[in-house]
């Protein structure tokens, strides 16, 4: 028979609380006894009289004082450390008293909140690493929207989450979806059993949104942030979502979506993605095909991805390319491509498409073998120009949120008689704006007879607030033709720009 | 860092373990032996006369007249003009005293003894409502009520305090706040239980039934009357958490009218001040903000303990009597000062948020980082000297004595 | 590591989200319309914006 006890100076309880825990403490596997009462002179002796205190130990009449017997040290520990664990655990707040009140922070969201479990943290960047320091301090997993974040800060917040087996995604993380819950920029996906693990953010939506929309669904994916497979960072994240997804019982699949990654960086990933016992897509948008293990493909392009971990089903498979491009009589002096793109992976992806359809391409978001936009004269060369960069947003809305960065140059590209194709993308879903294709018909609307065509594709979902497929129908009552996915998209005005070329 | 979060554990256990007792009332200069002839004790940090406040001036005023060293007014205004008398903070001498918080040798103290570490605090008497010694009056009838608080009033309570064996304050507190009672503006509940506790003592050892009458109807008209106690109580559970290196935890909120203060208990001593705001709040009829004085008092001490301002969830009537906002609103005060203390009271706890205990042990880390100052239920002194109480309401601590005392902390620390 | 306890991370997955939101409001609608349970924090820079301030509370332990 074993007897510990514990005594809490100061503590105060009142007996109904206390009867109520040593009920359930004496209920517990092996105890024999068990006390929790105030110190006071009479429960002293009746607890010295039970055995479960001994003469020497001196208790105050507001000390907690919590005995038990038991037939085992481990048993009777086990039950203490419940019974520990009940006392510390902070007391509820009413729900209905605190619908006005709100924290100024995350210490005092948590102290009245102790079931968070996850910071979400869009505050200018100046501020971010600190708060994001704060929420790791209090065992929070982190996804940060900001930008801005040094990688310096981004580092050793990575390493502080790594520490504490936390999972940090972002700085600059646009999107994530964990278990149904959008975070930042997300759609309203199916739940299904394919993961991802996003370095980017449009890129994450317009893969999941292919998989929802195509009828299978997504576990959870999980945004990294744009930096993390730097050599600097060293993949810090993305080798903790291959972790995660690997104990995920709920994920058979996973797709990994980033830019090219450092080599040593994505050597490291690769060989761990080696180890898991999931099969990989990996999407390295603009890499040359990358050797992996027999566990994982290679697909350069989203749709490619999203098709492969459909387990080969094809995407938009009832769009005819050729029938499409066939509407469109060349124009001879009509022969470039201008892309005006509001996802920077949209623009990635497009670069990788038509640049391998043989076309010469610029972009101002240029990939590894595409020449960076310089703004050269007559330039007969496709442009593609993520208007989600840093040179369009200082101290503007992303184009996801304000369509409104790209009207000025879609009016200029529709009066451009050089321009066969205008390339468009729209971006649905929980934070982007909510009505993207009305803003984009208005602008398209006053466009000339000789005006170049227009095709565009739209990332989401029927379930998102925007319903993709009313966004579908205002595009496409304005001329616009519309294909089930950005590499569709490209496709098709690569096919219409090389006709109206010949 | 470690040593700040364990230095402030151990702060928070001594305030929170104190077991205070009114134990007795006795006249100051037998309770402090560097009290003299000639010393006034002060609400607030350190001031000077020619610094201080009307209500202040008034009151020291008064209380050279009541102590008689000087013949009128007039007569001790000029002897306080011209260094007469020396002034010093009640908290340099181990006491508190609420707005004006006078304490000269005659006056008769409340004594209440922490147990658990065998410290003692002090405060006087509550001299009632209307026209007082404490809002800066300092004519007849106040010196006359005085007189009675030492000649009568005084050696009777105190002999029935000791007769009853001491009265232990920590429960009375307990039920104050579960009837309605937040221990700075509304006292009625306390008051009232005290005045349950102490009359059969009170009649049992009395000897004079018209005495009698006198001093237990002082205490039933007057729903402030536990305030002072309360105060002492304060100190008493605050002062042995001082001096713990490294604890950025408050234990002592004060002001004199001019400045406010504060300590920090890593830093003992040492008093962080800047010039006091202006109260917030509502004011008897015929009265508005322009006569009102900036925030006065010791009575703070209540707030460094978790009551006052930090336990407005109890108190919803006073949410609405100092003008603060809507009863219904009076538990957000309660939980936004929940985000700059380090802790929730378990023997003092607030049914209306589920018996969420007082946030106690505020840490001046956190009132700098969120910039959400104490709140502070105070009562509005008259600017003018002799007036009196002209209204109640809130008064925010200046952040400035926070960010000094961050800054002292972290230079003690050795942190840049 | 069949044996090893999950890591905090690895648990997020299989659990409840409920998150502290930090910034941008519009996110807290969203997320409730996904029945995710989140709090709002009406946040303010930290030391009211002073950045020497602020990183005196960081090495303080704020």
């Amino acid at each position: 028979m074993v007897v510990l006890h514990e005594i809490r100076k100061g503590f105060y309880l009142d007996s109904v609380a206390l009867m109520r825990l040593s009920r359930e403490v004496a209920a517990a596997p092996g105890i024999v006894e068990a006390a929790l009462m105030m110190g006071t002179p009479s429960n002293a002796a009746i607890m010295r009289n039970a055995g479960l205190l001994d003469e020497g130990t001196e208790v105050r009449g507001n000390d907690l004082v919590l005995a038990v017997k038991a037939e085992t040290e481990a048993a009777a520990r086990a039950a203490l450390d419940d019974a520990i664990r009940a006392l510390d655990k902070p007391k509820a707040q009413g729900d209905g008293s605190t619908a006005a009140w709100r924290p100024h922070s995350i210490a005092a969201a948590v102290k009245a909140h102790p079931d968070i479990n996850l910071a979400l943290i869009s505050v200018p960047g100046d501020f971010a690493a600190a708060e994001a320091r704060k929420a790791l301090n209090r065992g929070l997993h982190v996804l940060m929207f900001s930008d801005n974040v040094s990688i310096a800060d981004e580092l050793s917040l990575k390493q502080q989450a790594r520490e504490a087996g936390l999972l940090m995604m972002g700085p600059d993380c646009g999107t994530a979806v964990i278990g149904g819950a959008p975070l930042a920029f997300a759609n309203k996906l199916q739940r299904g059993r394919i993961g991802i693990i996003g370095a980017s953010g449009t890129g994450t939506q317009e893969i999941s949104c292919l998989i929802s929309e195509a009828g299978q669904g997504i576990s959870h994916a999980i945004g990294v942030g744009g930096r993390d497979l730097k050599k600097e960072i060293g993949g810090i994240t993305t080798l903790m979502a291959i972790d995660a997804f690997d104990s995920d019982p709920e994920t058979d699949h996973v797709v990994l979506i980033s830019k090219p990654p450092h080599p040593d960086v994505a050597k490291t990933v690769i060989e761990r993605i080696g180890r898991s016992k999931k099969p990989y897509t990996v999407c390295f948008i603009g890499a040359e095909e990358t050797k992996l293990p027999p566990n994982a493909r290679f697909s350069a392009t989203l749709k490619g991805a999203a098709e492969l971990a459909l387990g080969g089903q094809a995407i938009g498979a009832g769009f005819d390319v050729a029938g499409q491009a066939s509407r469109f009589p060349g124009r001879k002096w009509q022969s470039r491509i201008e892309g005006l793109f509001a996802g920077g992976t949209l623009c990635a992806e497009a670069q990788v498409i038509l640049a391998a359809s043989g076309r010469k391409v610029v972009s101002n978001a240029a990939i590894p073998g595409v020449p960076k936009l310089d703004g050269t004269k007559d330039d007969q060369r496709d442009r593609l120009i993520d208007l989600g960069d840093d040179e369009y947003t200082r101290g503007r809305p992303h184009p996801m949120i304000d369509p409104s960065v790209r009207d000025d140059a879609l009016r200029s590209a529709l009066g451009n008689s050089d321009i066969a194709v205008v390339l468009l993308d729209l971006v649905l879903g929980y934070g982007a704006h909510a009505d993207p294709a009305t803003h984009l018909t208005e602008i398209v609307a006053s466009r000339g007879k000789n005006a170049p065509a227009l095709v565009a594709s739209v990332v989401g979902t029927e379930s998102d607030p925007q319903t993709r497929s009313a966004q579908v129908r205002k595009l496409e009552q304005a001329g616009i033709i519309v294909a089930p996915s950005n590499a569709q998209a490209c496709e098709l005005a690569a096919a219409i720009a090389n006709s109206a070329a010949r | 860092m470690k040593l700040i979060e364990e230095a402030n554990q151990q702060a928070l256990a001594r305030i929170l373990e104190g077991e205070p007792r009114l134990v007795d009332i006795v006249p100051a200069r037998e309770l402090m032996p560097g009290l003299k002839e000639r010393m006034i004790l002060h609400a607030g940090p350190p001031i000077t006369w020619d610094r201080m406040c009307g209500p202040m001036r008034g009151a020291v005023a008064g209380a050279i007249v009541f102590e008689g060293w000087a013949p009128d007014l007039k007569a001790a205004a000029e002897l306080a003009a011209s260094g007469g008398v020396e002034f010093h903070p009640n908290h340099h001498f181990g006491a508190v005293g609420p707005m004006t918080g006078m304490t000269t040798v005659s006056m008769p103290l409340f004594v209440v003894e922490n147990t658990r570490f065998g410290n003692r605090a002090y405060c006087a008497i509550n001299e009632g409502l209307g026209k007082v010694m404490r809002f800066g009056g300092n004519d007849e009838s106040v010196l006359k009520r005085l007189a009675w608080l030492r000649d009568v009033f005084g050696p009777t309570l105190g002999k029935a305090i000791r007769e009853a064996g001491g009265i232990e304050l920590k429960s009375i507190i307990a039920r104050g706040l579960s009837m309605g009672d937040e221990m700075h503006q509304r006292n009625l509940a306390c008051s009232s239980i005290f005045l349950r506790e102490i009359s059969p003592t009170m009649a049992r050892i009395a000897t004079d039934n018209a005495v009698l009458a006198d001093c237990l109807g002082f205490i039933a008209q007057n729903d402030q009357f536990f305030l002072n106690i309360a105060m002492a109580m304060g100190k008493a559970m605050t002062d042995p958490a001082k001096g713990i290196r490294g604890s950025t935890i408050v234990t002592a909120m004060c002001r004199n009218g001019t400045d406010f203060g504060v300590r920090v208990s890593g830093l003992g001593d040492q008093w962080f001040t800047a010039p006091v705001e202006m109260p917030e709040g509502l004011y008897f009829a015929g009265y508005s903000e322009k006569d009102a004085n900036p925030d006065m008092g010791d009575s703070a001490i209540v707030e460094t303990i978790g009551l006052g301002g930090f336990a407005m969830a109890a108190a919803p009537a006073v949410a609405g009597f100092i003008g603060a906002g809507a009863p219904s609103a009076a538990g957000d005060f309660t939980r936004a000062m929940g985000e700059i203390t380090v802790a929730q009271n378990p023997e003092w706890t607030i049914a209306a948020l589920d018996f969420a205990g007082v946030p106690t042990g505020i840490d001046v880390r956190l009132v700098v980082d969120t910039g959400m100052a104490p709140v502070i239920n105070t009562g509005i002194a008259h600017r003018e000297p002799g007036i009196g109480q002209v209204g109640a309401g809130i008064v925010k601590a200046p952040l400035a004595c926070f960010q000094q005392a961050v800054r002292a902390i972290a230079s003690d620390l050795g942190v840049a | 590591m069949p044996d090893q306890e999950k890591q905090p991370y690895q648990s997020l997955l299989t659990g409840k989200v409920k998150v502290v939101n930090v910034g941008l409001e519009g996110f807290v609608k969203d997320l409730r319309d996904c029945d995710i349970e989140v709090v709002h924090v009406d946040w303010a820079p930290s030391a009211g914006g002073d950045p020497q301030m602020a990183a005196l509370l960081a090495k303080l332990g704020v």
